[in-house]
């Protein structure tokens, strides 16, 4: 059961994501941010429905297309604003770039740009924690192509072994860069399919409904906490804008896929849709849901400009921290 | 002569050599799009589309994949959009394709294959998308490692790497694949471990891998405006590296700078200190001179990254000092980077 509160919360929270993105997506455009950046868009449900179900205990690590881990685990966008600015004050002093931040402080540890490599850290996180007898979880979040990866298997079979209280999340946006699925894995096979082979609790969820991650993820962690063990969640859920970079595919006249697809899915917007559950059950007015977006906005834009007018670091450190 | 750009020159190499040789497949990831590795692949991808295909995320089995299909007579080639993603690939190719020939003494046949990887550069391409490992292959005895600078090598050294015997690394930069610059209709293969002297010169020779001799050259013309001349050389191949050509070189300048788009420690640049070392000693002016990466990983904040690579005032500054000149500003000289992002 979702609580009103909750369900309010999840919205916010899903809007935050969106309208940060969206607001760095536009910013992107200037070409201030000089950092490859894969934007989120239409894929919020999946990262605020897991982080939902997790304390500040828990870690999370992510893939390249990271911003909406790090922010649904607890990142700010101001400081992320400012990594994707170059500027001293990113969450990595701006040497890392989109696809390396981390927020200890909120348990996002770090997403990393290599294909698999967020799968074998949030293993060994739970190896730790499963060696010190605690409660606490590790999550990858990741694309659909890391089951394309040795490493991802792996790291399946050893987490089975060895029982870590390790939470695997694929968003399935059926792509990747311009890969479709179709070509990627045989008629038939599902990536949930084959995790389960592996002995291995797995979920198949429409990635887009936040009310359903969020009951899954709930559900999921309170069994791995009782019984520690893996556990593997495929979200279906599909990507808005190009792979890497602010704009749609159609805008740059690329054709692996139609304009017509991406729309189709625009029209399942997990925040719209989660709006338009709030106001069904009547949990908010559309009166509230735009002043939230209109403050929510605001407050983006602050960041965004507050971020903006920090310094860069000063060429001196280049060499600080190199061991 | 024709002029063409640096990714045409790939493109039709490919097209060239599958055209002659049906065993040739190419494959890595979105290799059959028109994006496929920057362009490089789009028309072999429309002429052969059976032999030009999309490859899942699998660089570590590929890799191995691909030495079991040469084994059987095919010539596969491999595509990385970053040479980065090439670490994944490193057991196959290290314990196993580059000593196949070696170490079941010819009796297992030959593994032709051709790994060709872009690597990364600018505009916060950031620690994981911008490294050249050329000196860490290199160090390997079994491997071939091309990294051409101009698109007529580009296109030369490819064609030979089509039909070799052997597997052969090729870096393609990130940065050549717009540059333009003459081939003729009619290519021969490069032969592998040639330098190429992009420049004559008497005072000073810059020994200058892939980007770096494209820096040398304007440092060069920048100060070939004072008097000074400077040799540039393009090893072209850091394996097999032609030697003779370094050391006659240096033998007639007495000073040498080394330029490579990598890290120092261990790296290409002390291959060749090493070898002046070595069997140049006695015709060194000047103690031998490095110029790398800065030693840390690559940072994204434009400042510290503007400060990490070295570019054409470096290596005119370096020349000066090694010829007791004053230091003079430079920064003019650099070329603008019309790289506009994000990838
Ligand atoms: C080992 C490795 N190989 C290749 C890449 C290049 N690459 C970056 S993103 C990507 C596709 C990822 O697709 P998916 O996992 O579905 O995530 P999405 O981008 O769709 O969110 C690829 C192949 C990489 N980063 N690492």
């Amino acid at each position: 059961m979702i609580t009103p509160e909750q369900h309010i919360r999840l919205y916010k929270e899903m809007l935050r994501i969106r309208c940060a993105e969206a607001a760095l997506a536009e910013r992107y455009k200037q070409q201030e941010m000089r950092t490859p950046t894969h934007f989120g868009l239409g894929q919020e449900a999946v990262p605020v429905g897991v982080c939902a179900a997790l304390t500040k205990e828990d870690v999370a690590y992510s893939h390249h297309r990271s911003h909406n881990h790090y922010l649904a685990k607890g990142g700010s966008v101001y400081r992320l604003a400012a990594e994707l600015f170059g500027r001293k004050t990113g969450c990595s002093g701006g040497r890392g770039g989109s696809v390396h931040l981390t927020d200890r402080e909120s348990g996002f540890i770090a997403s990393s740009a290599i294909l698999a490599e967020c799968v074998a850290m949030a293993t060994g996180s739970a190896l730790s924690f499963a060696m010190d007898a605690s409660d606490r979880i590790a999550v990858a979040f990741f694309g659909d192509a890391v089951a394309e990866e040795g490493a991802f298997y792996e790291c399946l079979g050893y987490a089975a072994l060895k029982k870590l209280p390790v939470l695997f999340v694929c968003e399935n946006n059926g792509y990747a860069t311009e890969s479709p699925l179709s070509i990627r894995q045989p008629e038939g096979a599902s990536i949930h399919g084959r995790v389960a082979s592996f002995q291995i609790p797995t979920r198949n969820i429409d990635g887009n409904d936040v009310a359903e991650v969020y009951l899954t993820a709930l559900e999921v962690v309170d069994e791995m906490r009782r019984k520690p063990g893996p556990v593997f969640m495929e979200c279906r859920t599909y990507r808005w804008l190009e792979h890497v970079g602010p704009f749609f595919d159609h805008e740059l006249k690329r054709t692996y896929r139609t304009k017509e697809e991406v729309e189709e899915w625009m029209a399942h917007c997990p925040v719209k849709r989660h709006g338009a559950y709030l106001l069904e059950n009547g949990h908010a007015t559309g009166e509230q849901l735009s002043t939230w977006e209109t403050e929510t906005r605001k407050s983006i834009e602050d960041d965004i400009e507050r971020a903006y007018q920090d310094p860069w670091p000063d060429v001196q450190t280049l060499m600080d921290k190199v061991y | 002569m024709r002029i063409i750009k640096y990714n045409e020159a790939i493109s039709e190499a490919t097209v060239e050599a599958m055209t002659r040789d049906p065993s040739i497949f190419l494959t890595g990831h979105a290799a059959a799009y028109p994006s496929g590795l920057f362009g490089t692949t789009a028309r072999a991808a429309e002429t052969f589309p059976g032999r030009v295909f999309d490859c899942p995320s699998m660089e570590n089995a590929f890799a191995g994949i691909a030495v079991g299909a040469a084994a059987m007579g095919k010539r596969p080639v491999f595509v990385l959009p970053r040479a980065d993603f090439m670490f994944l690939a490193f057991d196959n190719l290290l314990n196993l394709a580059c000593k196949w020939h070696y170490m079941y003494d010819g009796n297992a046949g030959r593994v032709p294959i051709v790994i060709r990887a872009a690597v990364g550069k600018g505009w916060g391409q950031g620690a994981t998308h911008s490294q050249c490992p050329h000196a860490p292959l290199a160090h390997f005895p079994g491997l071939t490692v091309a990294l051409p600078s101009t698109p007529a090598d580009a296109k030369g050294l490819l064609l030979n790497a089509y039909t070799n015997n052997h597997p052969v690394i090729f870096f393609e930069h990130r940065s050549l694949f717009g540059t333009e610059g003459e081939v003729p209709e009619q290519m021969d293969p490069i032969p592998f471990g040639k330098a190429r002297i992009a420049r004559e010169g008497t005072d000073l020779t810059i020994v200058a891998t892939s980007l770096m001799t494209l820096e040398a050259t304007i440092a060069a013309d920048e100060l070939a405006k004072q008097g000074i001349s400077i040799e540039v050389i393009d090893p072209r191949t850091v394996r097999p590296l032609d030697e003779e050509t370094i050391l006659a070189s240096v033998a007639k300048t007495g000073r040498l700078i080394v330029a490579d788009c990598s890290w120092e420690m261990c790296g290409f640049s002390s291959e060749v200190a090493g070898l002046i070392a070595e069997k140049g000693f006695h015709s060194l002016k000047a103690p031998v001179r490095r110029i790398a990466l800065a030693n840390c990983p690559a940072p994204v904040s434009l400042p510290l990254e503007t400060a990490f690579y070295p570019k054409a005032s470096t290596l005119a500054q370096a020349a000066l000092r090694l010829l007791n000149k004053d230091e003079q500003d430079l920064a003019g000289i650099d070329r603008v980077d019309y790289f506009k992002g994000p990838y």
